[in-house]
């Protein structure tokens, strides 16, 4: 008969044996014969994996969503297919940085920040609480099964679990924190964790065996029985949603690189990276022999108790002992005892070695304050571990009745939020200490608001509106339902949105950041660990080398007691063939030494803060500088700035070039114009100057030939007169902004007008005049302008028509939006080659008929001016009436 | 100098100005010279040959050839037969002046010109 008291020697005896084996591992470690060694024991302690959770919760989800609970143990063994790509890269980096922690190496892989290490730890704590809730609660209500079994009498569950976490917070403070040896490993840990994976594993299939092949006829009859059962038989098709079975594939995936507790066994206590191959195919045989029973017994629980009569979550325990199994039950619960202490005492380790490096030794760092930091810190993690396990019992309390499984779910989805920062730290160089922190931080808040909130609300803390109806009655924040995205469950919706937000503000926020040199370095670092030579070590160091030698040791002696600091400094004398005695300053290699030895006590981060107070940092060393820009592509960039700029200087030089050529042909235009219009001037004054001496000296001219030079004085006057108007005209037309006056009107009435007054000319030299007057569109045009340039193609046909049967005709017509008008005649034309030269300034045409009056030769360049001031065109062809035809185009405008 | 007409000096006037052309005719007559017209420069290289002017008066923006050319192709008549050549020109720049007189003018005059102290050169040159 079961007994009380032999519950509770069994489990003293028990423990007991584990601190045993422990103290064992650690004796045989010191002596230099290490048992974990092994690969075997590698795999075993990552079974550390299989908690309470696995051993009672898988048999309770499996009686709700058949093989619901199998995702939990998919995606680690798919992660283990990964493990020679992934775990070993995380693996070689953690040992060449001396990585101590999850916190530890994100904080490390971003500059050594201490924030981001606070960070990491406190979103370890927040999410790791639950979990170990979880087993207080598994260990709790499997004892009370027990006890109550045994002795029949009740015993209040809240006693039981602050108990338990008692018991279990000794056992961690034993295990983990018993020496003032701060290394980062734990060798006798280890060994122990490795023994609990035996024994929940022989007792799971102990239980296992006797239900399928004691209880009923192997699994064929076990099955056919269950198939018979409806509540069983709905259990045998997956019936939840695949999108939930993906997710909690990923997040159990992620969980098992980076749960704290499998971050410590898998990378910091890692010997040997070879241990990695037999581990990738032995710890994912394990997870599947531990789960060939689930079924089994989730149906003969089913059979035997019914649905609802007793918590499927005992299942395990509750079968042996209603069937008067009671060793057996006994064993059971050992084997759950084992799961749940080796969880929490790998878990609280861990998360203590957080708290101790990442956030409290950080701060008496700053403070300055020279303690004997092994007693600090040891002191810290005993207090960490003490205070993660009242919490612990504090979320049991306030949670009440959840599955093990959804508590279980809830650790795991806030790991995971570490999946960008870390796997984005490995691959990434991109990657940046503000986006890590962005992307956590939104991550977290996201998980916390959607998952662990809501919880509250089961146990009252919070009102069922909450859920319903969102906050405040704001709907489209309800915590399952964000932004309006229903229909998933809570776990699916969590982990969109947590890690939509998580991942696009890594890298959108790493995009837009630039990383400091350190950062830099430490990507580098990361990313290429296998790339880069190790025998080299010829990466500058960012520490100034002028550090005094009795600071580093004094510091080194402050956490490491003298006597490791004087093997390790003597170790590393040796080891560079140099003699430290009588050495006043130490070199740069060896304060990078001093800090990787104190990484391994401290964490990156704070084993950085810790030499800062003593070594002084290098600043922007040329070489180093250029050595950690991410050299080629920098320079390359800058070079092709450069060349781009020079590319630039010439264009501009060419454009000044230009501009001066064009300068400097404005000039010699302005010139020649000068000296043309000079020319033009005074070739009429020079026949009046001729004349009037003529006239002057030779008073006995005849009266006829008097008047005729007179008649000749008089018509060069007239010239010289017009010359200067059409001057004046032309300054005018080309003065910008001179006083123009547009107003809508009608070409054709100008052109009407305009022979009008040029018909009688025209009629005294026998021209035929014929007109084409088509209605068109009125313009806003400057009439006197107009008139002037019609008066003067007018006049020019007029001059160019032969003496006898002279023919000249006005055309206009619209044309499009706009209207042309053509004037030509029959007269000599003009030459295809003087086409454009005839309206140039003085450029003349010589006249058909000797003795009519010569142009100034600016009428033309005037017409054109005007045109094209009114946006239209002038051009000259061939006439069908033989002679020269000009056209003007003219279109509607604004101005 | 001027009695007899066989003793005439010949001159060759060349301008494209009808104008000028006549006040220059009526003035040189008057100062007792045979004068000759051409009004362009191929006209008064053909003038030349044919009239054997002993001095030519010649506009320099001409058509055809420029009155710069048309010194140029006299050069051989000059330096043989003392081929006397004055400048007309209404270009009034230094430059032009010089191109000129380096390309063997024996005078530039700059229009609006002195009919008298053109009417002298003439003369001066022809007399001397």
């Amino acid at each position: 008969m079961l007994e009380g008291w032999v519950i509770l020697a069994v489990a003293a005896l028990y423990l007991g044996g584990l601190f045993g084996i422990a103290y064992w591992g650690d004796r045989r470690a010191a002596a230099g014969r290490s048992l974990i060694a092994n690969p075997w024991v590698y795999a075993l302690s990552a079974a550390v994996y299989c908690t309470a959770w696995t051993f009672y919760g898988s048999v309770g989800r499996a009686t709700t969503s058949g093989i619901g609970f199998l995702p939990i143990y998919l995606g680690p063994t798919l992660a283990a297919a990964l493990w020679f790509v992934l775990l070993r890269k995380i693996v070689r980096i953690s040992k060449k940085e001396r990585i101590t922690s999850i916190a530890d190496f994100i904080a490390a892989r971003y500059g050594k920040s201490t924030s981001l290490g606070v960070l990491v730890t406190v979103g370890a704590i927040v999410g790791v609480v639950p979990y170990l809730a979880l087993q207080l609660k598994a260990v709790a209500s499997s004892f009370l099964v027990l006890w109550q079994a045994a002795s029949e009498s009740s015993y209040p569950f809240e006693q039981t679990s602050l108990l338990v976490a008692a018991v279990l917070a000794l056992f961690a403070i034993l295990f983990g924190t018993r020496s003032l040896d701060l290394t980062e490993q734990h060798e006798g840990l280890v060994l122990a964790i490795a023994f609990e994976s035996v024994i929940k594993l022989v007792a799971f299939l102990a239980v296992g065996a006797w239900v399928t092949f004691g209880l009923y006829d192997g699994f064929g009859d076990l099955f056919a029985r269950a198939a018979a059962l409806p509540e069983a038989s709905k259990l045998m098709t997956y019936s939840g949603s695949w999108g939930e079975w993906i997710w909690l594939n990923f997040i159990a995936m992620m969980a098992i690189l980076f749960l704290p507790r499998q971050f410590q066994v898998s990378v910091v206590e890692n010997v040997d990276e070879g241990h990695l191959r037999t581990s990738a195919w032995l710890f994912p045989l394990y997870l599947l022999v531990i789960n060939i029973f689930v079924l089994p017994i989730a149906f003969a629980g089913l059979l035997h108790f019914g649905q609802g009569a007793v918590d499927a979550d005992t299942f395990v325990l509750a079968l042996p002992l209603a069937l008067g199994h009671e060793v057996l039950a006994l064993f059971v619960f050992l084997g759950g005892l084992s799961a749940a202490t080796g969880m929490v005492i790998v878990e609280t380790v861990a998360l203590s070695t957080l708290v101790s490096n990442d956030l409290v030794l950080p701060i008496l760092l700053r403070r300055g304050e020279r303690r004997e930091y092994p007693r600090v810190l040891l002191f810290t993690r005993r207090i960490a571990i003490c205070a993660l396990l009242a919490l612990a019992h504090l979320y049991v309390l306030f949670t009440g009745t959840r599955s093990l499984v959804s508590i279980g779910l809830i650790s795991f989805a806030a790991v995971s939020q570490f999946a960008p920062a870390m796997l984005g730290g490995i691959f990434w160089k991109g990657g940046t200490r503000h986006g890590a922190m962005v992307g956590l931080v939104g991550g977290l808040v996201v998980w916390a608001y959607t998952l662990p909130l809501p919880t509250l609300v089961s146990s009252g803390w919070l009102p069922p509106g909450y859920l319903e109806s969102g906050p405040f009655g704001l709907g489209f924040l309800r915590p399952y339902a964000l932004f309006g995205l229903e229909g998933l469950d809570p776990i699916s919706h969590a982990m969109f949105w947590s890690l939509l937000v998580n991942l696009g503000a890594y890298v959108a926020v790493s995009s837009a950041t630039r990383p400091s040199d350190l950062e830099r370095r430490q990507a580098r670092r990361f990313v290429d660990v296998f790339e880069l030579d190790p025998g080299q070590g010829a990466e500058p160091s960012l520490w100034r080398g002028d550090t005094p030698l009795d600071e580093v040791r004094d510091l080194l002696e402050r956490f490491l007691g003298p006597e490791r600091t004087e093997k390790a400094l003597a170790a590393w004398a040796e080891s560079k063939g140099i003699d430290l005695r009588g050495r006043v300053s130490a070199d740069a290699e060896l304060v990078d030494y001093a800090e990787k030895l104190l990484a391994g006590t401290t964490g990156a981060a704070s084993a950085r803060v810790a030499l800062a107070s003593v070594a002084r940092e290098q600043k922007l060393g040329v070489g180093e500088v250029l050595y950690l820009l991410d050299e080629t592509s920098k320079v390359i960039a800058t070079s092709r700035q450069l060349e781009e700029k020079s590319v630039q200087l010439e264009a501009a030089t060419r454009e000044l070039q230009g501009a001066n050529e064009r300068l400097r042909e404005l000039d010699r235009l302005k010139d020649d114009f000068l000296s043309t219009m000079a020319h033009e001037l005074r070739t009429p004054l020079t026949s009046i100057r001729a004349f009037a001496e003529i006239l002057h000296d030779h008073p006995q001219l005849e009266e006829v030939q008097r008047t005729e030079y007179l008649r000749i004085i008089a018509k060069e006057n007239e010239r010289l007169s017009r010359l200067i108007n059409q001057l004046l005209d032309l300054a005018k037309v080309e003065a910008a902004g001179s006083d123009w006056n547009f107003a809508l009107c009608e070409l054709g009435e100008i052109a009407l007008e305009a022979l009008a007054s040029t018909s009688q000319l025209a009629a005294e030299r026998g021209i035929a005049c014929e007109q084409a007057i088509e209605p068109a569109p009125a313009l806003r045009l400057d009439r006197d302008r107009l008139m002037q340039v019609l008066l003067n193609l007018l006049s020019n046909a007029i001059k160019f028509c032969p003496p006898a049967g002279g023919r000249l005709r006005v055309g206009l017509a619209a044309r499009g939006p706009g209207v042309r008008l053509v004037v030509e005649d029959n007269g000599p034309g003009v030459a295809p080659e003087e086409r454009e030269a005839i309206f140039e300034k003085f450029h003349q045409v010589a006249l058909p008929v000797a003795g009519r009056t010569h142009g100034t030769g600016l009428g033309l360049p005037i017409c054109r001016r005007i045109v094209e001031r009114h946006g239209g065109t002038i051009h000259v062809e061939e006439s069908p009436l033989g002679g020269a035809r000009f056209v003007v185009d003219l279109e509607p405008s604004d101005g | 100098m001027d009695e007899k007409a066989a003793e005439k000096a010949k001159v060759l006037v060349v301008d494209d100005e009808p104008n000028i052309v006549l006040s220059l005719e009526f003035l040189l007559r008057q100062a007792g010279f045979e004068v000759e017209v051409a009004r362009d420069g191929p006209a008064a290289l053909e003038a030349v040959e044919k009239f054997r002017p002993a001095l030519v008066l010649l506009d320099v923006m001409l058509p055809g050839l420029d009155g710069y050319e048309v010194l140029q192709a006299l050069r051989g008549r000059r330096e043989k037969e003392g081929l006397k050549v004055i400048l007309l020109t209404a270009r009034g720049r230094e430059a032009d002046r010089l191109k000129g007189l380096d390309l063997g003018a024996d005078l530039y005059f700059t229009k609006p010109f002195s009919t008298r102290d053109l009417v002298a050169a003439v003369k001066d040159c022809l007399g001397g």
